[in-house]
Formats: C-alpha cells, sequence, structure tokens
C-alpha cells in the first residue's frame, strides 16, 4: 500500500451519488466500491434488512462511545455544581448557563495559557516549515556529499522514541552545550527540537523526489538560483505535503504533554493543556471541565476544517520507517 | 586548454551546489544534533554516571542500573507496562480492524462514522485523561451512575488496585481507537473487487472471503500497526501521571513515570536515564523489526 497523498480515499463514496437520480426499489442499497459482502446478497431481502440493522447498530454505537462523552462534557460544563453530583443526573442541564466557562477563562487564566500555546504551535509552525522544507529540498534535489548518511541519520531518530529520551533533551534545553543558553520557559525550547522532526524531512523529501527534474531544470536554465527554484518551482506545487507537515506540526504541538510539562513549568509561561492539568485539583468539577471544553475547541475546529489533511497524514503515517 | 577551464568550471559548479546544499542543512543539522543525535549518545553516557551538574560526573559503571533495579517499583513498574501494553492490544488491536471491516461494508453515514470515530484522537491528551478522570468519580462519576442504572454492581475503577490498570486501558485506548480504524479503512479500499468476485465464484462465505482475501491482503498492514501499537504504548505515562501517580499501591506505576520520578521527584537523574536505555533496547528490538516489515510493504 502507497500513501496516496493528492487523493484521500474518497472516491468509494462519491460513487453512490450516480445512483441517485435512478429510481430504485425502496431501500435499495447502493453499490459502492466492492468488498467483503457481494452487491447481490447486499440488495437481497435479508441482506437489506441486515445491512440496515447493522447500520443502525453501528451509528447507535459510535455515538454513545464517540459523541456522547462530548456531549456530557459541553453540558456537564453549563450545569451548577450542585447539579453536578445530582443522582440521578440530568440529561439536559436545568438552565443553560455559560457561567463556568466565564470563571475558567478567569480562574484558569486560560488567555495566557491558549494564548501561550497558540504562540508556540504557530512558532513551531514556522519554525518547522521552513527548517525542513529547505532541509528535505537540498536532501531531494542538491544532493550534497554525504547526503544520504545525513538522511539516513535523520531517519534513524524515528527509531528512538522521544520518550525515552526526555531526560538527556531536557538538561540539553536546560544548558545548551556550547552556547550555554538556559532555554526553559522559553518558546524556543518547543520550537526547536520540534524542527528536529525525522517524519517531515521523510514525508517531504518523498514528495519532492517525485517532482520531475525536467521542471528544475528548466528554472536553471533561465539562470535560477537553487533558493529562487525552492521559492518559485518546489513549494508553489508541493502544497498538499506542505499541508499536511503544516497540520500535524501544529496539532502536535497543541496536543503536546510530557515535553511541555518538562520545559514549561513556569505557571506564566505554560501550555494549555499543562496549565489546566496543574491547576485540576484545585478547581470546581464544573469550571475544570468549562476548561476542558475550551481546550479541546481549537483541535476540533482544525479537524473540522483539515479533515482531508489529517487523515492523509494518518495513512502516510502508517508507513514511516 | 577549453577542457581545463570547463572542467574547473563544473568542479566550482560542484563545490558551490555542496556549499548552497549545506546552507539549507544547516537550520536542521542544528536541531537535530542538539535534540535528538547529542541526546541520544548522552542518554546512554548519564546512565553509567553520577551526576550533580555540578561537580564534574563519576563513572560508576552498572551502580544506577542496580539501583533501579532494587527499587521496589521497579518490578511493578514493568509488569504494568508489559500489561498495559498487552491489554490494549487485545482491546485496541482487534477492534479497530473489525470496525474497519464493518465500516467499508457500510454505504451510509461514512463521512460521520470516520470524523466521530477520529474525534477523541483529537483531542489533547490531557482533555481526554481528564474527562474520564471525572467519568471515574465513585460517587457522581457517569461510569457509575450508568452501572446502577442498569442496576450492575459499581466499580471503585482507579482507586482499587484490581480496576485502576484496567481503567487507564481504557483511555489510553479510547484515545487512540480511531487513528487505526482510518488507516485500516483506507488499507481495506485498496484490495481489488476481482479478489473478492473470484472468492464468492469459489463459493467462499463471508467470514471466510474475510479469511482468505482481507486479512492476506492487509496482513503488512496489520503487522506494522501491531509493532507501532506495542511501542507506542510502552511509553505509556500521560494517563498514570494525571489519574493515579502510579498508585493504589505501585498497581499503576508504569516504566516512563518511574523514570519521571526518578528525575524529578527523587532527584536521582542518572537512575532515570538506567531506565531509559532500558526501555530504549526493548523498544529498539521492536522498532527493528518494524523497519524490516514496512521496508518489505514497500516492494
Amino acid at each position: 500500500m502507497t500513501a496516496n497523498l493528492t487523493a484521500p480515499p474518497a472516491t468509494a463514496e462519491r460513487r453512490p451519488a450516480a445512483h441517485r437520480g435512478t429510481r430504485r426499489p425502496r431501500g435499495h442499497i447502493p453499490a459502492g466500491h466492492r468488498t467483503v459482502v457481494s452487491p447481490h446478497q447486499l440488495n437481497s431481502p435479508w441482506g437489506r434488512r441486515v445491512y440496515w440493522l447493522v447500520l443502525t447498530l453501528v451509528v447507535a454505537s459510535f455515538t454513545a462511545a464517540f459523541v456522547f462523552p462530548l456531549y456530557w462534557m459541553v453540558t456537564g460544563a453549563m450545569k451548577s455544581t450542585e447539579e453536578l453530583v445530582a443522582i440521578p443526573p440530568t440529561f439536559l442541564p436545568s438552565r443553560f448557563s455559560l457561567e463556568a466557562f466565564a470563571e475558567a477563562w478567569e480562574l484558569m487564566d486560560l488567555k495566557l495559557l491558549m494564548g501561550n500555546t497558540a504562540l508556540y504551535a504557530g512558532g513551531a509552525w514556522l519554525f518547522t516549515l521552513t527548517v525542513d522544507v529547505t532541509a528535505a529540498y537540498a536532501l531531494s534535489k542538491l544532493r550534497p556529499v554525504l547526503g544520504k548518511l545525513v538522511l539516513g541519520m535523520m531517519l534513524a531518530t524515528l527509531m528512538i522514541p522521544p520518550m525515552v529520551i526526555m531526560l538527556p533533551a531536557y538538561l540539553t534545553v536546560k544548558d545548551l552545550p556550547i552556547f550555554g543558553w538556559d532555554l526553559l520557559n522559553t518558546p524556543w525550547a518547543i520550537w526547536l527540537p520540534a524542527a528536529a522532526n525525522g517524519f517531515n524531512i521523510f514525508l517531504l523529501k518523498r514528495f519532492f523526489d517525485s517532482i520531475p527534474r525536467e521542471l528544475l531544470e528548466a528554472a536553471e536554465i533561465d539562470g535560477a538560483s537553487p533558493g529562487r527554484i525552492l521559492w518559485s518551482v518546489v513549494i508553489p506545487v508541493s502544497r498538499p505535503i506542505l499541508g499536511v507537515v503544516s497540520i500535524l506540526t501544529v496539532v502536535n504541538v497543541w496536543r503536546d504533554f510530557v515535553w511541555p510539562l518538562l520545559v514549561l513549568q513556569d505557571p506564566e509561561k505554560m501550555s494549555v493543556s499543562i496549565g489546566i492539568a496543574s491547576l485540576s485539583s484545585q478547581m470546581p468539577q464544573n469550571v475544570l471541565i468549562a476548561a476542558l471544553v475550551i481546550a479541546g475547541i481549537p483541535t476540533i475546529i482544525v479537524f473540522f476544517i483539515f479533515q482531508r489533511h489529517i487523515m492523509a497524514g494518518l495513512t502516510a503515517g502508517s508507513l514511516k520507517g | 586548454m577549453t577542457t581545463l577551464t570547463l572542467r574547473r568550471a563544473s568542479r566550482r559548479r560542484a563545490v558551490r551546489r555542496n556549499l548552497t546544499a549545506y546552507g539549507f542543512l544547516c537550520g536542521a543539522l542544528i536541531c537535530f544534533a542538539f535534540f535528538s543525535w547529542y541526546p541520544m549518545v548522552w542518554e546512554i553516557v548519564l546512565s553509567f554516571q553520577h551526576t550533580n551538574f555540578v561537580d564534574p560526573p563519576v563513572w560508576v559503571g552498572l551502580d544506577n542500573f542496580l539501583t533501579v533495579f532494587q527499587d521496589s517499583a521497579f518490578g511493578p513498574a514493568w509488569k504494568n507496562t508489559v500489561m498495559f501494553t498487552l491489554l490494549a492490544l487485545i482491546i485496541g488491536y482487534g477492534v479497530p480492524f473489525v470496525i474497519a471491516l464493518v465500516l467499508n461494508e457500510l454505504r451510509h453515514c461514512r463521512a460521520y462514522l470516520r470524523f466521530v470515530v477520529y474525534l477523541p484522537v483529537m483531542l489533547p491528551p490531557a482533555v481526554g485523561v481528564l474527562l474520564f478522570q471525572w467519568f471515574y468519580e465513585p460517587e457522581t462519576g457517569l461510569f457509575n451512575t450508568v452501572l446502577d442504572a442498569l442496576h450492575l454492581p459499581t466499580l471503585s475503577w482507579l482507586n482499587s488496585t484490581d480496576t485502576a490498570l484496567v481503567s487507564l486501558v481504557i483511555v489510553s485506548t479510547w484515545m487512540n481507537l480511531g487513528s487505526g480504524t482510518l488507516i485500516y479503512l483506507a488499507a481495506l479500499q485498496t484490495i481489488p473487487s476481482e479478489l473478492y468476485e473470484a472468492a464468492e465464484l469459489d463459493g467462499a462465505g463471508i467470514l471466510k472471503r474475510v479469511w482468505h482475501v482481507t486479512i492476506p491482503q492487509t496482513k503488512l498492514i496489520l503487522l506494522v500497526m501491531l509493532l507501532l501499537q506495542i511501542i507506542a504504548t510502552m511509553q505509556v505515562f500521560i494517563e498514570p501521571f494525571l489519574l493515579t501517580g502510579g498508585g493504589p499501591e505501585n498497581s499503576t506505576v508504569t516504566v516512563v513515570y518511574l523514570m519521571y520520578q526518578y528525575a524529578f521527584n527523587f532527584g536521582n537523574i542518572n537512575g532515570g536515564n538506567a531506565l531509559g536505555v532500558m526501555l530504549m533496547i526493548v523498544l529498539l528490538v521492536f522498532s527493528t523489526v518494524y523497519l524490516r516489515v514496512s521496508r518489505e510493504d514497500r516492494t
């Protein structure tokens, strides 16, 4: 299986649309992509019954397992502390109050925490793109001496899970060798390590490798410098992969827990996950839940908008190596 | 004469190309050197030293390894990590494949189902874990309320040595199920339909088609996912860190959590490094197998 970054597997869903116009018996199930169950079997009276039953069960259980907890979280944040501990619990909050959200925003200083996290994610995005795109371009198109070795060493870092080197990485940030800088509680502690991402290099280089040579040679003959070629030829044609890398980077920084826990211990500099976790035991239950909702919203919105990119990155992710 | 100048010009061009290339590479080289390559080496060095970052470090051989080995939490940490990984495999490995199989058969609500199953993956892990902390509350939590409503005995979830680890596995599985499901789903859609048609002509029923067509066709991705999941779950940290603090009675302490404690609670960063080296060796075995398998996958 090869990851198809330009066209996520959406073709299968597109096809049934063709059936919409034609007249079919009630409950007819469109064929779509051929799967384990044959279309014939599926449209037998029994098959149809089983199909609708399974569909209902799956939709119901998915909603219960994955949407209901989130529903419970959002409505929980609207309930008063007394209502939260009431037995039996209320399915709908007795009144829709946004007080807990306002309280969480104030008490936990979520404005600061979210701002910090946005700064870390945004900076990491800029930094990672600049560093990794130029590096992948050099390795893919300029092919310097020892380029293969450098690439190999970058990809080798994928073999060592980040958790097992977290202590020496923490010490490095605390007292940067040669320079002697203390980067703890500065954005650099997030930005610099984020760029050292072998998986990004792998994705970008593989994409750049697929750009036809003639395209670059034409620009070269016109006298364009390598930097110019990167900027006006390579980057414009690499939009899909740049999208994937951008979203992976931003989402990873936003969701990360362990690394910011180590390097951002100053309450003024914490990311939102760490800030909420560190205050969680001192907050009234409904305020804490409201804070969780607020912290969860940005990633969910990103997912709404960039679903395709995220899923393309995911299927490419299963093939890293 | 002309050939010489030509050759010199091409050499000069090669030098220039290399200089530009390394100019482009230098940012990444610096980042990798400081935050990946150097820590890897230093991890190993520190595990054989005693350092307090004031006096010069002392080489102590296997002393740190002995210290952590004699720790009463050492055995439980490894046992729990392995148990966590196994339990997460039992729930979290087969289930996404079955879900993907079913999803692949459905012709309706596909976008909704795919979206929904991936929602928890998008939540920041801290949010998911703290949400479940509330669900696990013994008196008023969602889970016990539901159990009570169904007239089933309630559980003490995180507070009992019997259920604490399983509770952590449930959180972790809920948060990670979606990625496996979507990866399998993508793999299922690449299976050529002729294979199913041929199997059908041979008279194979649905289960036989799954067994003889689907599973062989997705064998490599199944194997790759197995290894990836082992590598990921063996690094479990956030669940015990936020939910149980390793308790009750060390029943949820894990290797990475113990590593964290050594460095930040016990003030013995070298002990933490020794644990890190042990975990690194174990995970490297899986990574090596993974690399072999995924290389086979590409050809």
